[in-house]
């Protein structure tokens, strides 16, 4: 045991001694006030990630609503506002409160762990933006429950969305869920950049990050580029609608596609916001599975790199029907065909490590190659509808919803469930049912091609999207009955995923420390993790770190035990530079967050707001950063 | 798994400087959201311009003297922000103390000036969107100088607080630094576009 200068060391700790003082620095206490003041990135990225799927499974009985009320023509099950109201919060919800967020949600968890440190960068960050979060969920979900839900769309196009046409608050609920969720993103984002940054494992050079660290990494900063778009539009919006703005009034100089060239600066980076994630978690996957390291990593980091500045020059390709310049669009017809050279290089990457491996089947591998069937097919109606001709034809139809389910559904929450199947025990510590598994992956790979590949068929027979009904003389209501009773075996499929969640998180088999025999740092300590992740911190010399040759795993010692510490390592090379305080469980983060909502609910009220609500916030912020004389405040 | 020791870590700093904080990356990274938000409102100002018969939209370009005196002051108020910078990295107590009452004074001037900012456009926010832009982009920046001069004198106060003498103390100093200088970097365009490009 060493006392030095500054603090106690593990440096000659033993194990168990070592877990003793290491339990009590770090972790959370039980009860309310624990709960609601951790700062551990472990319990907060379950709960985010728990949110997130609540999310989900209400996104889905909306979507379920809406398949009930298509099965037949003429249908009076829902009225056209009802109506209006649920297809904006399908969307709006699946988009803001589950796609993204579930995705930061698994970085949360997993990025610290795979980088080898002991919590994320920014803890108190972390714990505010998840209430931040939540509220701005609330917020939507409890004003669609007294009919005041938005029914805009999830893109909320101007004049519809504008002060002319949505008279009463439902464009402005949905403009500041926007600002609640975006806060929430950008910082995570922040959090994760700075945590794959400054804290990674010695020896961890940018060359041995894991593929999904990347993903996250390269998300990350596609977030923090692309959300202040979104920012500025809808707080334009409220300004628009509140204070008497112009921006999007062209009888006062505005202009209404101002809007969308805002909103897909942002909407466009946002599909790959949600895909990039999916992309590591597949490579993740694959490379488990197969037995080997995927093949091509640079190739494989270079596309992650290559789509994300690549996402940036694709947005006008959603307003190819709004009378821009030609030459403008064959400009992004260019782009968004190009964009499909890095996705297509990393299926064949990962196609090519599938055949140099071993494959072994198990759910977390169903997934994947249920992404791969899926994606591909919706990454083909993608290069359809980029060129312009085509989509000037199949524009807001069917064809538009099948080809975005396709990519969206295929692309991301394919390799999500598959992700849950694959992390489920390092997050719970018990494994998933692998018999349930396969009948949920059949259930839900069969549901989803029955529901939405018909779409693109009912879309060139051109069916509109958000069309409350039809009349009986069209020729749909054959297939959009098919579609709605297909919809029900996808939702069966859902429903058994979620029974087989919470019925192994209570009573599954339980898991060892590395049950697939993976090779990334989560699986170096137990299932579930302890509080402070890893007893001493792992060092890294190769890009798998549990490579099957390894027999003891190298680790560092000189941290201290009386303080929450951890390490700093330069950005390139990871080169230890420090050992830094890790801040404190808090409950700042929550006042901060409370405060934050009530000013932004009640800015859609008033422009007051913003000054007298920024008081309270104010305050809850100094309380948050104020030093508290604890040893994580010595330097 | 079993372990073994590689790397003793005891000889480090407890506490990381400039590039070997966290604090230094996540201001940059939080530069780097506000930035990109600064960089959009000029495109949205540009893009209003280009659809304008003619700009300013039903008003006299803007009045040169309270923007012009602003920005004159922004840019040298750069100076004792830099000195606050090295004494807080000299990790010099008394000077950092001086330097942060200089500064906090330094952070109220601009809002007198921006006072008179707001009048000198000639235009009203809900007069039309040439009015919504310009109150908008100046009411941004407004808003960083505010939450810079607020973080300014909280800090004051913290360095004549117990929690004083510590490197992480004079690290926020530092931040905070980077921050004012990055709130006086994105004016200069600001001013550009709000005050000469009306006048192109």
């Amino acid at each position: 045991m060493t006392q030095d200068g500054d603090g106690l060391r593990d440096s000659s700790m033993e194990g168990s001694e070592l877990h003793r003082r290491l339990t009590a620095i770090w972790s959370t206490p039980s009860g309310l006030w624990g709960a609601l003041s951790t700062v551990d990135h472990k319990i907060i990225g379950r709960r985010y990630v728990t949110t997130a799927f609540v999310f989900l499974a209400l996104g889905g009985v909306l979507s379920l609503l809406i398949r009930l009320q298509l099965a037949q023509p003429e249908a009076r099950f829902i009225g056209p506002d009802r109506y209006n109201q649920i297809f904006t919060m399908h969307g709006t919800n699946m988009m803001f409160l589950f796609a993204v967020p579930v995705m930061q949600a698994m970085a949360i968890y997993l990025v610290p762990l795979m980088v080898g440190t002991r919590n994320i960068a920014f803890p108190r960050l972390n714990a505010f933006s998840y209430w931040v979060y939540l509220a701005g969920g609330l917020l939507l979900w409890i004003a669609f429950a007294v009919d005041t839900g938005p029914d805009v769309g999830w893109f909320a196009y101007v004049p519809l969305a504008g002060p002319e046409y949505g008279a009463g608050k439902r464009a402005d609920i949905w403009a500041q869920m926007i600002t609640f969720t975006e806060v929430s993103a950008l910082a995570v984002a922040v959090e994760i950049v700075v945590t794959v940054f400054k804290q990674r494992a010695p020896g961890m050079s940018l060359d041995r990050i894991p593929l999904f660290v990347w993903s996250m990494l390269v998300t990350s900063f596609l977030v923090i580029m692309a959300m202040p778009a979104i920012m500025v539009a809808s707080s334009s919006l409220i300004l628009d609608r509140l204070v008497g703005t112009h921006f999007f009034n062209p009888a006062e100089g505005g202009d209404v596609l101002l809007w969308q060239h805002l909103f897909w600066f942002f909407g466009h980076p946002e599909v790959y916001i949600i895909f990039l994630p999916a992309v590591g978690m597949v490579s993740t996957i694959v490379a488990t599975f197969t037995r080997r390291p995927v093949f091509g990593y640079l190739g494989m980091v270079m596309a992650l790199i290559a789509t994300g500045v690549l996402a940036f020059g694709l947005w006008v390709h959603h307003m190819f029907v709004a009378g821009l310049p030609r030459l403008g669009e064959s400009f992004f017809t260019a782009s968004s065909m190009a964009i499909a050279v890095p996705a297509g290089l990393q299926i064949f990457c990962w196609l090519a490590t599938m055949w140099a491996g071993r494959p072994v089947f198990k759910t977390p591998f169903l997934f994947v190659i249920g992404f791969m069937v899926i994606f591909v097919i919706g990454g083909l109606t993608g290069v359809m509808v980029a060129s312009v001709p085509f989509d000037t034809q199949v524009h807001d139809t069917y064809f538009v919803v099948a080809h975005f389910h396709y990519v969206l559904v295929g692309g991301a929450v394919f390799p999500l469930l598959g992700a849950v199947y694959y992390w489920f025990p390092k997050f719970t510590g018990r494994m998933m049912s692998e018999t349930l598994g396969r009948w949920i992956f059949g259930l839900i790979f069969t549901g989803f091609n029955l529901t939405f590949f018909p779409m693109h068929i009912l879309g060139l027979q051109g069916m509109p999207r958000r069309i409350y009904t039809y009349q009986p003389e069209m020729p749909w209501s054959g297939l959009n009955l098919f579609i709605s009773l297909s919809a029900v075996i996808l939702a069966l499929g859902f429903l058994l995923f979620f029974v087989d969640a919470i019925r192994s998180a209570r009573s599954g088999s339980l898991a060892p420390a590395n049950p697939w025999g993976a090779r990334t740092l989560e699986w170096a300590t137990s299932s579930p993790p302890p509080p402070y992740n890893f007893a001493r911190l792992p060092v890294v010399d190769r890009l798998d770190p549990l490579s099957d040759d390894i027999e003891a795993v190298p680790v560092a010692s000189g941290l201290r035990v009386d303080r929450r510490e951890l390490l700093t390592s330069s950005v390139v090379h990871a080169s230890p530079e420090a050992r830094e305080a890790s801040p404190g469980d808090s409950i700042w983060p929550l006042w901060a967050a409370l405060a934050s909502t009530l000013m932004l609910i009640w800015s859609i009220f008033s422009p007051w707001a913003v000054v007298w609500g920024s008081i309270p916030l104010a305050i809850t912020l100094i309380g948050w950063f104020w030093p508290k004389g604890v040893p994580e405040d010595e330097a | 798994m079993k372990d073994k020791v590689v790397i003793d870590l005891a000889h480090l700093p407890p506490h990381g400087l400039g590039t070997a904080s966290q604090s230094w990356w996540g201001t940059l990274a939080f530069m780097l959201i506000e930035g990109t938000g600064f960089a959009l409102a000029i495109v949205v100002y540009l893009y209003l311009m280009s659809l304008a018969p003619q700009w300013p939209l039903d008003a006299a370009p803007p009045d040169l003297v309270a923007g012009t005196t602003l920005t004159v002051f922004l840019v040298l108020s750069v100076l004792p922000n830099i000195l606050v910078n090295r004494w807080a990295r000299q990790q010099d107590l008394r000077k950092v103390r001086i330097g942060l009452i200089v500064m906090s004074l330094v952070g109220i001037v601009p809002l007198i000036l921006r006072a008179f900012e707001f009048p000198a456009m000639h235009i009203k926010w809900d007069q039309n969107a040439y009015g919504s832009i310009v109150w908008v982009m100046l009411g941004l920046h407004t808003t960083h100088i505010l939450t810079d001069l607020v973080e300014t004198l909280v800090l004051t106060c913290l360095m004549f607080s117990r929690h004083a003498d510590n490197p992480r103390r004079f690290g926020d100093v530092n931040d905070n630094a980077m921050y004012w200088n990055f709130v006086v970097a994105t004016w200069l365009p600001m001013y550009a576009c709000l005050y000469w490009v009306p006048r192109l």
